[in-house]
């Protein structure tokens, strides 16, 4: 049962379920919790770019996991291939979405839409690193040929992570200390605030569930339509080709064994 | 066959290619420095940009010309079936991938020289100390070299090959350009002590991907 990641029942609950946690989040996120004493109403994009990094870390973590999972002999299947892929487009979308409900909080908090600060670098090459994944996927191919050299893309791509962290984070400490980011922030958040953001980690993790097993209905769909247009196709040739050699008129059947 | 014979041999063949196509003198030299030009012309020559910027510009030309070698390795293999040949060797996938990222590497290496001493005469400026860049020359390249023939093995067999390998290398090494230019700034300034972190980081690199490389060049070629 590998062309369904989740029953149809459990899929359909699951999308109404993250549909109404999501709902909820937005009137916790706009209504509920308070405005930020330093940063007002800016701050409520907290409640959306959180979750959002925290999906894209896990949507990666997940591709890197099933491409070793495709990898491995013992666990090869064309399921880790696709939840690979689903994941890794998942990631993409929310490590955009992380960079743009960033930048506009940057833009009334810190004054600029873009800071070279060390994770806003880190997230930008983690957005590259796996943009370039997601178009070697779509370049087509055997199957297995694709499904191994994503898996191997894939899992160089997770290895550079930390590296391009690490460096990031040498460039931005070693050279100059943060600039706009001096502003002593260390008030700790309390009651409403940390649960409609916990809150916000929880729904978008439902959702991440909901459209990882969207986006994987849909990939095991398109390759099975593929592959019965790449049959149809064939068969049409076959059809078309002139017709072999007429069939030898029936003679007296040929004794086995006569001399 | 030893794993150094065999690495010699599949470098010493790429080598040979380049001795008489001369394809990386002839072109990707000359592409790097008219891009050593270009940022000049993009730059005020004059208020000292350049000179400030130099290690930056000079490690931004070596990873777009090493785009090119990448791209040149694996284009001897595109025609008449050598990659066919390649995996009949016989070759073990690591004695393919050191040798092919080898040959990457002297080539680079070589282009760097070149590159170096006209950015020291062009922009004006002076290599304080001379050790730390060396090294974190030498394992940049070695670096760069690994991650191209990595990239370049996987996008193969692929028709979009020219386009697809730059978006996949430019991101990976993206700490190599971070790394290898803070360890020239930290040289020109005459402080190495700020260049050795920078070093360190560029070995790991270096090191990982050749290991990494090492793994999957035989299981990517057989799908190429």
């Amino acid at each position: 049962m590998s062309d369904r990641l989740l029953k149809p029942i459990v899929s359909t609950v699951l999308g109404w379920l993250s549909l109404a946690a999501v709902a909820t989040l937005a009137v916790f996120g706009l209504f509920v919790a308070p405005p930020d004493e330093v940063q007002s109403d800016a701050q409520r994009l907290m409640y959306l770019h959180v979750p959002s990094a925290w999906i894209a870390y896990l949507a990666f973590g997940v591709t890197a996991l099933a491409s070793a999972l495709w990898l491995w002999p013992r666990t090869r299947a064309t399921v880790w291939d696709r939840v690979a892929g689903a994941s890794a487009e998942l990631g993409v979308i929310f490590t955009a979405l992380t960079l743009i409900l960033g930048s506009l909080w940057g833009r009334p908090v810190w004054g600029v839409w873009w800071a070279w600060d060390a994770r806003l670098v880190t997230t930008a090459v983690l957005f590259f690193l796996y943009l370039g994944y997601l178009a070697l996927r779509r370049i087509p191919s055997a199957p297995d040929a694709r499904a191994k050299r994503c898996a191997i893309a894939a899992l160089v791509a997770f290895v550079d992570v930390p590296i391009v962290h690490f460096s990031v984070n040498w460039w931005r400490t070693l050279h100059q200390q943060g600039t706009v980011f001096n502003q002593d922030l260390d008030a700790k958040i309390h009651g409403v605030m940390a649960f409609t953001l916990w809150f916000g980690v929880v729904a978008f993790t439902l959702l991440y569930v909901y459209l990882l097993d969207r986006r994987y209905r849909l990939l095991s769909l398109d390759e099975d339509r593929e592959a019965r247009e790449v049959e149809a196709a064939i068969a049409e040739r076959v059809g078309a080709a002139p017709p072999p050699a007429p069939p030898t008129p029936p003679t007296a059947p040929v004794e086995v064994g006569a001399p | 066959m030893s794993l150094w014979r065999e690495v010699t041999l599949v470098a010493g063949k790429d080598l040979r290619i380049e001795a008489r196509s001369r394809v990386t003198v002839q072109q990707i030299l000359p592409f790097g420095l008219i891009v050593l030009l270009l940022f000049a012309f993009a730059l005020d020559p004059d208020r000292g940009i350049l000179r400030r910027v130099a290690p930056g510009l000079f490690w931004v030309t070596v990873l777009l010309a090493s785009l090119l070698a990448v791209s040149r390795a694996f284009g001897i293999e595109a025609d008449n079936g050598a990659r066919d040949g390649l995996r009949l060797s016989g070759l073990d996938g690591p004695a393919l991938f050191l040798g092919k990222a080898a040959a990457v590497a002297a080539e680079l290496l070589a282009l760097e020289v070149v590159l170096a001493a006209t950015v020291v005469v062009v922009y004006g400026i002076h290599l304080n100390t001379l050790f730390p860049l060396l090294l974190a020359t030498l394992a940049a390249t070695v670096g760069v070299a690994a991650t191209g023939t990595l990239y370049g093995v996987l996008a193969a067999g692929l028709r979009v090959r020219e386009t697809l390998v730059p978006v996949l290398l430019l991101p990976v090494v993206a700490p190599v350009l971070l790394g290898a230019t803070r360890a020239w700034e930290a040289a020109i300034d005459g402080v190495p002590s700020d260049a050795w972190p920078w070093v360190a980081l560029l070995a790991v690199f270096a090191v990982l991907f050749t290991a990494i490389g090492m793994l999957a060049f035989g299981p990517l070629l057989e799908e190429s």
